[in-house]
């Protein structure tokens, strides 16, 4: 096993403005991504994940810890010395250099010769498609093209990893989709370590090997997507990712006693006292009484597909779930039926 | 019917609105061309007895804006004299406008990083010299200046020189007067070119391994160069025809093309001169114009 740590945070902390004023960004934050991973840091705005990608790009210098680059110490290590380039939420494209320029604007402040920047900026720009754009100015480009200048300008000095920076949120939802899967090619065919900044869970889910959550400041959970889908470790990123239904209850033996009453059997993994059980819209099964817990459709929608009802227990705690359509065994509001979930498909969350 | 009523409208209109506007259009072509086409008639009529001019057609002004005779064996050179005063009027307004820039850029950078509520603030400060007359912001400057003054005190009494420095009555004097009056001219399209700038270029240059000094080079300056070029000509036109600073810093003899100007119209009494002088100068300043144009266009990215 040789996988090689490509950026390393060590307790990485990063406090803005002092006394009574200042912020704490970031805590305490201490992370591995390896070489050649697309590894996503996830959480909502505010959660020091864009913090962490510039201390990472050198923007930033972080008030403790160390940020390491394939094993060196490059926490006061300038921007310009770091074999690391960014892609800007805003692109920040040079508006006075045409396209070839700015993507061959990182090759020639390295001093390569000019033909190499020629041929580098060529190969570049195919990879992105854009070899017929090379004499435009951003400006003359649409967003989704600009986009994709960005990308090549950061891609062409062939940086050991790329950072980006909520890349796709100006980007409306068919060019973003259409984004997501190139971005993920240009991953696969470079080899480069991508370290991804979004809010949006799904485009997490989608393009990541592995992704972080942060909130607050703090790195709640780093894991692959269906290790944080399917095992969030607490109720934050069981809520932040996906919907999720939660019922609070109580140990009883080896089971949970949720708020009805009525007994749960769940892996307990040696939890006791109150907590609150995560279980995903699709893993509930709705059958007709008696079986399972009782409880009474308050709303179906049909999606074609899938069908969601909203449930209320016999407390009034509700459940939505998400049911393949098929015909002939649908619910009606005011129905009362049994609610079924498979053990192995709950999680418990410390509450 | 309404067809071609309707696209003949706007034909009409347009003509309406110059037949409108024409009573204003003529009055701003009279004031603008008019004393124009009166100084360059002048210069070339024969001057009069004390002054005015005398309606004989005549190339002797312009002759002599670059040549002297010899009142006494005729012979002819180069007008030494007032080739120097025009080579010292762009000389100082060169050394004028690298001076505000040099002062002006790092000003109008301050001001555009301020909060944006301060920025009001900083801006306000800059244009508070324009309330005061011109005249007394000069002697202003002679009091700080002279051999008496703020500067040469402050020196003396902290024995930093043991006898005052001369700086009245020299082109440093000028300089330094000239720099000060026209600095916020520079500041001001300055700033607004930078506070246009998005400061996040700045992070793209460094992330893309170019240094501080790259960075203003090749991102900065030529992206807030509309802002440079403004600034460079709103300095250096009128520091070229400056008159009030040269006449009470450079005292008499440090005399600046304006300044001359004003001699052939007053004690020299020839008008011809005068306004031969004073066409000259239109000249260096549309030349100057158009070498500008002409450097920035050049420079210009071919896309």
């Amino acid at each position: 096993m040789s996988i090689k740590v490509a950026v390393a945070a060590r307790n990485v902390g990063k406090i803005y403005g002092a006394g009574a004023a200042a912020v704490n960004a970031l805590g305490d934050v201490s992370i591995d991504i390896q070489q050649g991973e697309f590894f996503t840091l996830l959480g909502p705005s505010g959660c020091g994940k864009t913090t962490l990608l510039r201390c990472i790009a050198g923007f930033e210098t972080p008030t403790s810890g160390t940020i390491l680059l394939s094993g060196r110490d490059i926490t006061h290590t300038p921007p310009s010395a770091r074999p690391v380039n960014t892609v800007f939420q805003s692109y920040a494209l040079f508006p006075h250099l045409t396209v070839a320029d700015n993507v061959g604007f990182g090759l020639k402040m390295q001093g390569k010769s000019r033909s190499e920047v020629a041929s580098t900026v060529a190969r570049v720009l195919d990879l992105v498609k854009l070899e017929a754009f090379a004499d435009r100015l951003p400006a003359q480009m649409s967003g989704g093209q600009q986009q994709r200048v960005a990308l090549a300008r950061a891609l062409a000095p062939a940086p050991e990893v790329l950072l980006l920076d909520e890349p796709l949120s100006a980007l409306d939802l068919k060019l973003r989709k259409e984004m997501q899967s190139e971005l993920k090619r240009l991953q696969t065919e470079t080899g480069i370590t991508f370290v991804f900044v979004t809010h949006d869970q799904e485009e997490a889910l989608t393009m990541s090997n592995r992704i972080a959550v942060m909130s607050a400041g703090e790195l709640l959970q780093v894991g692959t997507p269906r290790d944080i889908y399917d095992r969030p470790v607490n109720r934050f990123v069981a809520d932040f990712i996906g919907e999720t239904n939660f019922l609070v209850g109580e140990v009883d033996g080896t089971a949970v006693r949720i708020a009805s009453g009525e007994r749960l059997d769940v892996p307990l993994n040696g939890q006791t006292g109150r907590v609150t059980l995560a279980i995903r819209p699709e893993q509930i099964k709705i059958g007709t009484v008696p079986g399972g817990l009782a409880a009474t459709v308050t709303d179906a929608t049909y999606l074609g597909t899938d069908t969601h009802y909203a449930l209320a227990l016999s407390d009034g705690s509700a459940l939505v779930a998400r049911v393949q359509s098929r015909t002939g065994d649908d619910f009606a509001v005011g129905d009362t039926v049994g609610v079924t979930v498979d053990a192995s498909a709950v999680q418990v969350l410390k509450e | 019917m309404s067809g071609p009523a309707a696209s003949k409208r706007p034909r009409s209109n347009g003509a309406t609105g110059w037949l409108l506007s024409a009573p204003a259009l003529i009055l701003l072509a009279i004031a603008a061309t008019g004393p124009l086409f009166i100084v360059i008639l002048y210069s070339f009529l024969e001057k009069g007895d004390y002054s005015g001019v005398r309606w004989i057609l005549s190339g002797d002004a312009w002759f002599r804006v670059f040549f002297e005779k010899d009142i006494f064996d005729g012979t002819v050179s180069l007008a030494d004299a007032n080739l120097a005063i025009i080579w010292r009027s762009v000389k100082l307004s060169l050394a004028t406008t690298i001076i505000t820039f040099g002062l002006g850029l790092p000003t109008a950078w301050f001001i555009a990083t301020r909060p944006a509520t301060q920025r009001a603030f900083w801006l306000f400060l800059i244009t508070i010299p324009f309330w005061t007359n011109l005249l007394i912001r000069t002697f202003a400057i002679m009091e700080v200046i002279r051999n008496q003054g703020l500067l040469n005190t402050f020196l003396l009494h902290y024995g930093v020189i043991s006898e005052p420095i001369q700086i009245l009555y020299t082109d440093t004097a000028v300089l330094i007067g000239m720099a000060y009056v026209y600095l916020p001219l520079m500041v001001l399209p300055l700033f607004a070119a930078i506070d246009r700038f998005d400061f996040k270029l700045i992070e793209a240059g460094y992330d893309l391994y170019a240094t501080r000094i790259k960075v203003l080079r090749r991102v900065i300056l030529p992206i807030i160069r509309p802002g440079i070029v403004a600034g460079c000509i709103l300095v250096f036109i009128p520091s070229l025809g400056a008159y009030v600073t040269p006449r009470v810093l450079g005292g008499g003899k440090n005399m600046m093309i304006g300044n001359f100007i004003e001699l052939q119209f007053g004690q020299g009494q020839n008008w011809p001169l005068g306004a031969a002088l004073s066409t000259m100068l239109l000249i260096i300043v549309l030349g100057s114009l158009v070498v500008y144009m002409r450097v920035s266009a050049r420079e210009e990215p071919h896309g």
